[in-house]
This record gives C-alpha cells, structure tokens and sequence, in this order.
C-alpha cells in the first residue's frame, strides 16, 4: 500500500472521530467559546487562502498580474456574487479561463 | 424493520432529498478535478468512501495538486473538518440512550447536510421523556446522502478520465471554492477573515511544505475574531 492510501485512512480517521466524539461521550464537555466563534470564519479564511495564490502566484514564486487565472477568477467572483450559483460560476469560470488563454499566448 | 421503522427511515430518506439534488453536482465535479489533479480513480472513490467530507476533499486534491506533504493535508483536514465536533455536540443529547453500534454507525453519517436536515426534526420532534430520538430518521438521511455522493463521485471519476488534460479542469477547484466562498461574505468579521486569509497566503507562497496555508487559516481566522470583537460593543450600544 503506497503512502496516498494511508493519507486518505488518516483524513478519514481524524474526521470520524470528529464526529464520534461527542456522540460517544454523550456531550459532557464544551467547545471553548472561541473556538466556536472561530469556526465561522474557517470557510472564508481557509477557501480564499486556497483561492486567491492559485489566481495571482505562478511557480510558487513569481506575483503575476497578467494571466487567464486571475481574469478568469474575478469573472467567477463577479458571477457568484450576483447569482450565488456555483454551477454558473464553474461555467463562466472556465469560459473565461479558455478565452483568456486563447487571447494571451 | 417495523412499519413505524420504515417510515421513520423513509421521512428522512425524502427530507434528505432536495438537498442530494444540491450535491450532486458537487459529486461530479469532484470525481473530474480529483481524476484530472492527477489522482489515481481508485483513490478518489476510497477518499469519498473513508473521508465522506466535500470540502475536506477538495482541499486534499488541491492540496495534492500543488505538492503538499501529508502533515500538511492531515492539519488541514483537521481544521476544515472541525465544525463536525458541533454538530455532534448538538446532536449527542438526542442520542445519547442508543446502543453503541447506532452511535459508531450515526457518526459516520454526520455530514453538513445530514445534520441540516436531521438536528430540525429532533428538535421539533424530540422522543418521548427518557425515550432516544428515532435514530432511523438519522440513519435514512444519512445513507440517502451517503448513495448520493459515492455515485455521483464514481460518475464523476468516470466522465474526468475521458477529459483531456488541456482543459485546465484543476481551475475548476479554484472556481468551486469561489462558488462557496463569495456567497458566505456576509459580515464584516468574515470578510476580514476572507482577505486576511487571501493576503498572508499569497505573502507566504514560498513558505516550505505548505506551511503558508496554516498560517493563513489561523490569521484569518484571528482577523475575523479581532473584528467581530471591535464591531460588538458598537451593535450593543446601539441595541
């Protein structure tokens, strides 16, 4: 078994017993307050911290202005930002990404 | 099963519904940008399968993509998974009289979308006093979910295997997290979370094995905090 199996049986060990815990030990205990007001901001910093170096760095080094991925990105904010809707923003998104680098190169 | 058991599964079988017609095309795509970051098809069927998380899924093949070591993904998996341990905060009460292999079984089921639907019917309609909450109500919206996503995974993989790699198909991660994103900015606090977030990753691009990532989620997360916590003597004055 090679090593991306035993990452995917560790990401499922840590979910589940996420999810076990509590239940199993019937709710005694608490979240800390903080740590329950953070959870909300986990999508929003997590997802753009994801987002925002894949539309602006190329090579893991070099910020680059110009490129179909940061166009093609805005246009996805711009999408789903009026229709919040994800299939729309995949479409659009991808559209822009291949008439951006049909125009580029 | 009794006639009372099979009802109970099937209630939550079709109040689950709706919401699979929603991660179906989660599913899908998955299976697509999984097969084209370059992941064997078997592996994405397992992650679907052992993990049965979407966002954590997501970020594991992004993750992947770009070279990331397993601490990494594993601390990663952690965090975006930590709302789970609310929920089964909010649920343990009701389940706390059942048997343990309902409790192990129930668990595994606990998605966002299962405890959507699950947490508004046991709050609605608790058991009688002493009585567990019906577990079969759990267990219907669960695996009615559960089908959902392993199949629409399994088509997905198929239909990303016949896409060729020049369609730049890993862009469709970015675009999806932008998807889930943009709509959830709906206060200050997150929004600060959001760019906080967003800047420290890309200032931190170069750091070795992923680490920008950590460090971006925990000052995001702390820059959502400081903020709500300026805003709230303000909205409490005015209240």
């Amino acid at each position: 078994m090679n090593g991306l199996w035993w990452l995917i049986i560790g990401m499922g060990a840590i979910t589940y017993a996420l999810r076990l815990l509590p239940i199993a030990l019937s709710g005694k205990g608490e979240l800390p307050p903080v740590v329950r007001r953070g959870l909300r901001m986990v999508p929003a910093a997590v997802l753009s911290a994801l987002i925002v170096p894949d539309l602006l760095v190329h090579d893991t080094r070099t910020l680059s202005l110009v490129n179909p991925r940061l166009f093609a990105g805005l246009s996805a904010v711009l999408v789903a930002w009026r229709t919040r809707n994800i299939a729309l923003t995949l479409l659009v998104g991808m559209a822009a990404l291949w008439l951006s680098a049909a125009l580029l190169t | 099963m009794s006639d009372v058991g099979r009802s109970e599964f099937l209630a939550g079988a079709r109040a689950e519904l709706p919401i699979c017609l929603g991660v179906l095309p989660f599913g899908l795509i998955f299976g697509v940008v999984a097969v084209g970051a370059g992941l064997p098809a078997g592996l994405g069927l397992a992650m679907s399968s052992l993990v049965f998380a979407g966002s954590a899924q997501f970020l594991a093949v992004q993750l992947l993509h770009g070279g990331a070591s397993a601490l990494i993904i594993l601390a990663a998996t952690l965090v975006i998974n930590l709302r789970h341990l609310l929920y089964s905060f909010s649920l343990a009460p009701h389940l706390q009289r059942l048997a343990w292999p309902w409790k192990g079984l129930l668990a595994y089921l606990l998605t966002d979308e299962a405890y959507a639907v699950v947490i508004t019917r046991y709050q609605n309609q608790p058991g009688a006093e002493g009585q567990p909450a019906d577990p079969r109500y759990f267990l219907g919206a669960g695996l009615t979910l559960w089908t959902t996503w392993q199949l629409s995974t399994a088509a997905g993989v198929f239909l990303g295997a016949q896409i060729p790699a020049s369609w730049s198909l890993d862009f469709a991660l970015t675009l999806t997290f932008i998807g889930l994103v943009v709509p959830s900015l709906r206060d200050r606090a997150v929004v600060a979370a959001a760019l906080a977030g967003g800047t420290l990753a890309v200032l931190a691009a170069g750091a070795p094995y992923h680490l920008g990532l950590m460090l971006a989620a925990l000052g995001g997360i702390a820059a959502g905090l400081a903020v709500e916590r300026l805003e709230r003597p303000r909205s409490e004055a005015a209240a």
